[in-house]
């Protein structure tokens, strides 16, 4: 039993520690703007595929290190992360069966949806207003997700087999 | 809130998952009002820091190593320049210094004639940027000290050219530091030329910074030099700020259109310096 659940969450802490690290590498001032949301990309896979082990728990404290990390209101990226780890959750047999376009039309909406609550929080902490780029990582992380969900559904195949 | 009234017939139901997220919603808006209205919570964040500082030193590892591998790489003959050029603007500099002693004496000479409080020399200490990538919309940055070292909130932090910014969080073994140029920063500063005070704003540009407070008719002029004036309390007097780049005048409105242009390169800097000020700081010491 641990031995099954070390091999459940052994590949998501892994993806998740990249991710983090993806979200902190500096960029290019030029492409900065663009980088994708990898930690919320990540948390609507797992939380598709894993519903139970990973959930709006897990994607809480997920947000909490990232709002540390970037230096934000602790618990506004732990706010969105779990919201949208709720949808996905909700839905996950939904998604589980949608075509990647329908699935990645969903992310969109999802990744949108965290964005704007990230904005709002924002808007209300009295944060000045952001450019328009604000809204890139949408699209980037929608155009990213297909690439990022067959790369995940492997590593998680793999470690399956492995385990 | 939907799904605890979804249906129960749902094998693949999560239990209690609406309560949950309700439960970490509301968590959540208590910790961002209390981290919005004072520091409560710096503790935690201390603390998750911590954690996260062994990835933040992954990210910064390719980076450190690339600037390792390339200083022990260069070319004898490349060293050789280097050290030749180095020694002559340490010539140039010690010049500069034998003359600053000379001043610094006259200074307190002329400062104890007039009653007042000696400029004492600072403290300072060389931090290094850490190539970590905070909000790209805030301009931020990590650096390698932290209130372990005694950093503290509300330092200044100067480059070699000028005025960077000033810690905002310490960690315990990194701090964040917020640039001049964001646009949450305003800085007193005062005309080198002429003591004519006003406030320096960022504008979220990393090469230019705001003078808003400027009247029409203010003695200003392209190319004047900025300094800090010590008036805000955590920059100490007389380091250099920004460069005037335009001033433009338009006869209806009340103030002048200034900007500026920040002496030290807010964008390139790999190595900065903390300065503890040896002014008394006007600031709270409770939270340490």
């Amino acid at each position: 039993m641990s031995r099954d659940r070390a091999s459940r969450r052994l590949p998501v802490i892994g993806t998740l520690l990249v991710g983090l690290m993806l979200s902190i590498m500096p960029l290019p001032d030029t492409i900065a703007p663009f980088r994708p949301d990898w930690l919320a990309l990540l948390t609507i896979f797992w939380a598709m595929q894993l519903p139970r082990t990973w959930s709006v728990g897990s994607a809480w404290i997920v947000g909490l290190i990232l709002d540390v990390s970037y230096g934000t209101l602790l618990g506004q990226h732990a706010l969105a992360l779990c919201v949208i780890a709720f949808i996905t959750v909700r839905f996950h047999l939904l998604m589980r069966v949608f075509p990647l376009s329908q699935l990645s039309a969903t992310v969109f909406a999802m990744l949108a949806l965290y964005q704007f609550l990230l904005f709002w929080i924002n808007g209300v902490s009295s944060v000045a207003a952001p450019p328009v780029t604000y809204w890139a990582p949408v699209v980037t992380g929608t155009l990213i997700w297909p690439f990022l969900y067959m790369f995940l559904t492997g590593v998680r195949y793999r470690a399956r087999a492995g385990g | 809130m939907v799904a605890s009234r979804g249906k129960d017939s749902n094998p693949a139901r999560i239990p209690a998952l609406g309560i949950r997220l309700l439960l970490l919603v509301l968590i959540s808006i208590v910790l961002m009002y209390l981290d919005h209205r004072e520091n409560h919570l710096d503790a935690a964040r201390k603390a998750i820091g911590a954690a996260v500082y062994p990835i933040q030193l992954i990210v910064d590892a390719p980076v450190r190593l690339w600037a390792w591998l390339g200083e022990s790489t260069t070319s004898r003959g490349d060293l050789q320049l280097e050290v030749g050029r180095l020694n002559a603007e340490r010539l140039l500099t010690n010049a500069r210094l034998q003359r600053l002693t000379a001043l610094e004496a006259e200074n307190a000479r002329l400062r104890a004639l007039l009653d007042a409080r000696a400029k004492v020399r600072d403290e300072v200490r060389v931090a290094e940027i850490m190539a970590v990538d905070a909000n790209p919309y805030e301009h931020n940055l990590i650096i390698d000290i932290g209130s372990r070292d005694g950093a503290y909130d509300g330092q200044a932090i100067v480059s070699a050219d000028g005025v960077v910014g000033q810690v905002i969080r310490t960690g315990l073994m990194t701090s964040q530091a917020v640039l001049i140029s964001d646009t949450d920063h305003a800085l007193p500063v005062e005309i080198n030329r002429n003591g004519l005070r006003t406030i320096a704003v960022g504008t979220g540009e990393i090469d230019r910074l705001d003078l808003p407070f400027l009247p029409n008719n203010a003695d200003i002029r392209a190319g004047d030099l900025l300094v800090t004036s010590g008036l805000g309390g955590s920059f100490p007097a007389g380091y250099p700020v920004a460069v005037i780049d335009a001033v433009t005048r338009i006869p209806q409105e009340p103030f002048a259109n200034v900007t500026a242009k920040p002496s030290a390169a807010l964008d390139q800097v790999r190595e900065v310096m903390l300065i503890w000020s040896a002014a008394p700081v006007i600031e709270e010491q409770e939270d340490e």
